[in-house]
């Protein structure tokens, strides 16, 4: 009976992980990606309100600080499409697909990092 | 807290390029100038331009294409295209003189557009930059009916491809940030300026209005110039000399 | 039997009315949908003309949501009887036009989904978030003072929500003209006299909405109007039209005496195009000339002559928002007063517009919005007049 009970449980186990990583977790392509300004986890939950909060300073005082959403774009563009948006495997847009949150940041903010040859002539001068 | 710990890392940093700076004191100079990416735009300073309008000359727009290129604008001049800054060529009605200049966002110290803006969207940063933050902007256009100088455009259709450090959409208003991404990272002059002493005209200043000993201040006080519309009353932060 | 079948036929004509009302709003949202998917490169409106087609329709209803309530004013404020049994009616246009009006501003917006932000963002300076307030508080007040109208145990209370309504309403239009006099450096705008005018317009628009709406409730319900009531009405329209004129002759009579404001005139009023002839022919004598003929004209002022006249004032009353808008818009900004000027971005140039179908289709859902309101107001709730000896 212990058996049975084991092998079930075995199954019902194997067979929501299987679920969970085919159905339900995104395959993100995170770029570079990297520890940057905070740990993963906690960027993952707090990422939204640290870029509102830093939005509200460095256009109203000109703070450029420690969290701006061009460095996010610098290093989790992805690096087949250089972009944090495109398809569902993408940083910004396949989280936030699957999270079913909609964003309008890229109305406005560049989804791709600067271009290198613009980041050249900027070191140049 | 952790805003607190990479001020402490920054000043730590500072002091350490300040005591390695000190022999060749170029560095050193720097940093009582600039304001590190950290800390907050002061009313100490207040940006502004004095545009020699002899200097100007009639055909050159250099100083517009680098606004269009530093600030990603593609640079139509249809009705409904985005201009922040435009050469405009004036000829006196009585006496004929004709003269040309660059008009842009003129920076007031009293400004209509923020005065009008419901939502403060339109507001004026402490060191004299009037701005849109389109976070806000709701696009009622009532800014750009108040603006004396027609400084403002609305978008009218979607973008794709903004600069990383120029972002700007659909459905918003917007205007010259006196090259707001380049002050905040502590390089003191503007795209067109800089376009404007490549072409050897040096028709426009860019500088603190604030520091009696800038180049800016001691101009203003030693030639004649004037503020656009100042029967207005809205002490403008450009200056135009020769007008 | 006969009014079984009347009542059969009601209901079928109320249903069709209703089916009439939200194909208009429909075609209105369809529209605003459009803007705000492509851009507001969609419509006729650019640079240089910020505020078009869209503002004539909201600024129409707003001005007349606030004058609508004069009837009511007169009935409970001044105590008049026979106005009295019109503050119902009154108050439901008040609303269903102010709703009208402020979903085609809100529509027209270039971020109408940001909506909740100038709900929730104020700029205390700024006359546009006074008028956030003074809207949302024209519909509390109203509806408050139908409350007291329509409610036999808070009748008492008429007459103080009367006076409340009465005050907000006039600080209200007040507000709305504000919106154009603090445009310090607009040639067409930025003088004092604006308020004023703005409610002086909206007593005509408001009164001539009423007496449109009045006319279709009568007929409906094959009644007709009495000769004595029609006769003050019709009267009061008539001083209100007149009353426009004087100060839209001031307001032009203003600007001619200031030497710098001649050019903008002399553009408004002869040699505009477009603007000359909705000025003079639109507003003067479609919109005053021709309604004060009908109302006063010996052998004229019967129902239907006023209801003609009612149309045409609100036919005149959109010429004129159209000059004073577009047209205000249209004359080049004086930058460098004294100096000819040209440049890329329409300096010295009279301006370009154009409305485009989207934004005519926009203002129309917004009256479209109104009318439904109306309609199933009028149907659900009795708002219609009955005089004493009815």
């Amino acid at each position: 009976m212990k058996r049975i009970q084991a092998a079930l449980l075995a199954l019902v186990l194997l067979a929501s992980g299987a679920a969970f990583a085919d159905v339900t977790v995104p395959h993100l392509d995170i770029g570079k990606g990297g520890h940057c300004v905070n740990d993963p986890k906690f960027m993952k939950l707090n990422h939204g309100d640290l870029l509102k909060h830093q939005r509200t300073i460095t256009v109203h005082q000109g703070v450029r600080g420690r969290y701006s959403l061009e460095k996010c774009v610098n290093c989790h563009a992805s690096r087949v499409n250089n972009s944090v948006l495109g398809t569902d495997r993408n940083f910004c847009q396949g989280c936030h697909a699957y999270a079913a949150v909609k964003i309008d940041c890229f109305e406005c903010h560049s989804s791709r990092p600067e271009t290198v040859s613009e980041t050249l002539t900027e070191i140049a001068k | 807290m952790s805003e607190e710990l990479d001020r402490r890392q920054f000043l730590k940093g500072s002091a350490m390029l300040a005591g390695l700076a000190i022999a060749p004191g170029m560095l050193l100079y720097d940093l009582a100038h600039g304001r590190s990416l950290n800390e907050p735009a002061s009313s100490a300073v207040r940006w502004g331009m004095l545009i020699d309008t002899s200097q100007c000359e009639s055909g050159c727009d250099d100083c517009v294409k680098a606004c269009n290129k530093e600030n990603g604008l593609p640079g139509g001049t249809r009705p409904t295209d985005e201009q922040w800054m435009r050469k405009v060529e004036l000829k006196d009605m009585r006496t004929g003189k004709a003269t040309s200049l660059p008009m842009m966002c003129q920076h007031c110290e009293e400004p209509p557009c923020v005065d009008v803006c419901p939502t403060g969207a339109s507001f004026r940063r402490a060191d004299g930059i009037v701005l849109v933050d389109r976070h806000l902007c709701i696009g009622c256009r009532y800014c750009m009916m108040a603006c004396p100088y027609k400084a403002r455009s609305f978008v009218h259709e979607p973008l794709h491809d903004q600069k990383p450090d120029v972002p700007r959409g659909k459905g918003t208003v917007e205007s010259c940030t006196l090259c707001v991404q380049r002050i905040d990272r502590g390089e003191n002059n503007t795209a067109c300026a800089e376009a404007c002493s490549k072409a050897g005209h040096k028709a426009i200043l860019f500088g603190n209005l604030n520091d009696p000993d800038s180049e800016i201040s001691r101009r203003i006080r030693t030639v004649a110039s004037t503020q656009i519309r100042a029967d207005l009353g809205l002490n403008p932060g450009l200056h135009y000399e020769g007008l | 039997m006969d009014a079984l079948l009347k009542n059969r036929r009601d209901s079928r004509n109320f249903y069709l009315l209703v089916a009439l009302g939200l194909l208009v709003v429909a075609a209105g949202l369809a529209a605003a949908h459009y803007m705000e998917e492509y851009g507001h490169i969609v419509t006729g409106m650019n640079n240089q003309i910020v505020w078009g087609m869209p503002h004539v329709f909201a600024i129409f209803m707003i001005v007349s949501a606030s004058g609508v309530l004069n009837v009511a004013s007169i009935g409970s404020v001044f105590g008049q009887a026979p106005y009295k049994v019109r503050a119902p009616l009154a108050g439901l246009l008040s609303i269903a036009l102010l709703a009208g009006g402020l979903t085609v501003l809100m529509l027209d917006l270039g971020r109408p989904e940001r909506v909740i932000v100038a709900a929730t963002h104020f700029n205390l300076k700024s006359v546009f978030a006074w008028n956030v307030f003074l809207y949302s508080g024209l519909f509390a007040f109203v509806g408050i003072y139908l409350w007291t109208l329509m409610e036999k145990r808070m009748n008492p209370w008429s007459k103080p929500a009367g006076l409340v309504v009465f005050a907000w309403r006039i600080i209200l239009t007040t507000g709305t003209g504000m919106i154009f006099a603090f445009l310090v450096a607009r040639q067409a705008y930025g003088t004092a006299l604006l308020p004023p005018m703005f409610i002086v317009m909206s007593f005509a628009w408001g009164l001539a909405v009423f007496l449109i709406v009045q006319a279709a409730m009568y007929g409906w319900n094959e009644m007709e109007l009495h000769a004595a009531i029609l006769k003050r009405l019709k009267n009061l329209l008539g001083l209100f039209v007149i009353s426009v004129i004087y100060l839209v002759a001031a307001y032009h009579m203003t600007n001619l005496y200031f030497a710098r404001q001649s050019a903008f005139e002399h553009f408004i009023l002869v040699d505009g195009g477009i603007y000359p002839m909705l000025f003079w022919g639109g507003y003067l004598f479609v919109g005053s000339l021709l309604p004060l003929f009908l109302i006063y004209f010996p052998g004229m002022g019967g129902s239907r002559h006023v209801l003609a006249a009612s149309i045409l004032v609100i036919l005149g009353s959109f010429s004129l928002l159209y000059v004073f808008i577009v047209g205000g818009q249209v004359f080049p900004l004086s930058i460098f007063p004294g100096y000819e000027v040209t440049s890329s971005f329409g300096d010295g140039q009279i301006g370009q517009y154009a409305p485009s179908l989207p934004e005519i289709l926009l203002g129309c859902g917004g009256l479209g919005v109104a009318f439904l309101i109306t309609t199933i107001g009028v149907r659900a709730l009795n708002f219609l007049p009955r005089d004493a000896s009815d």
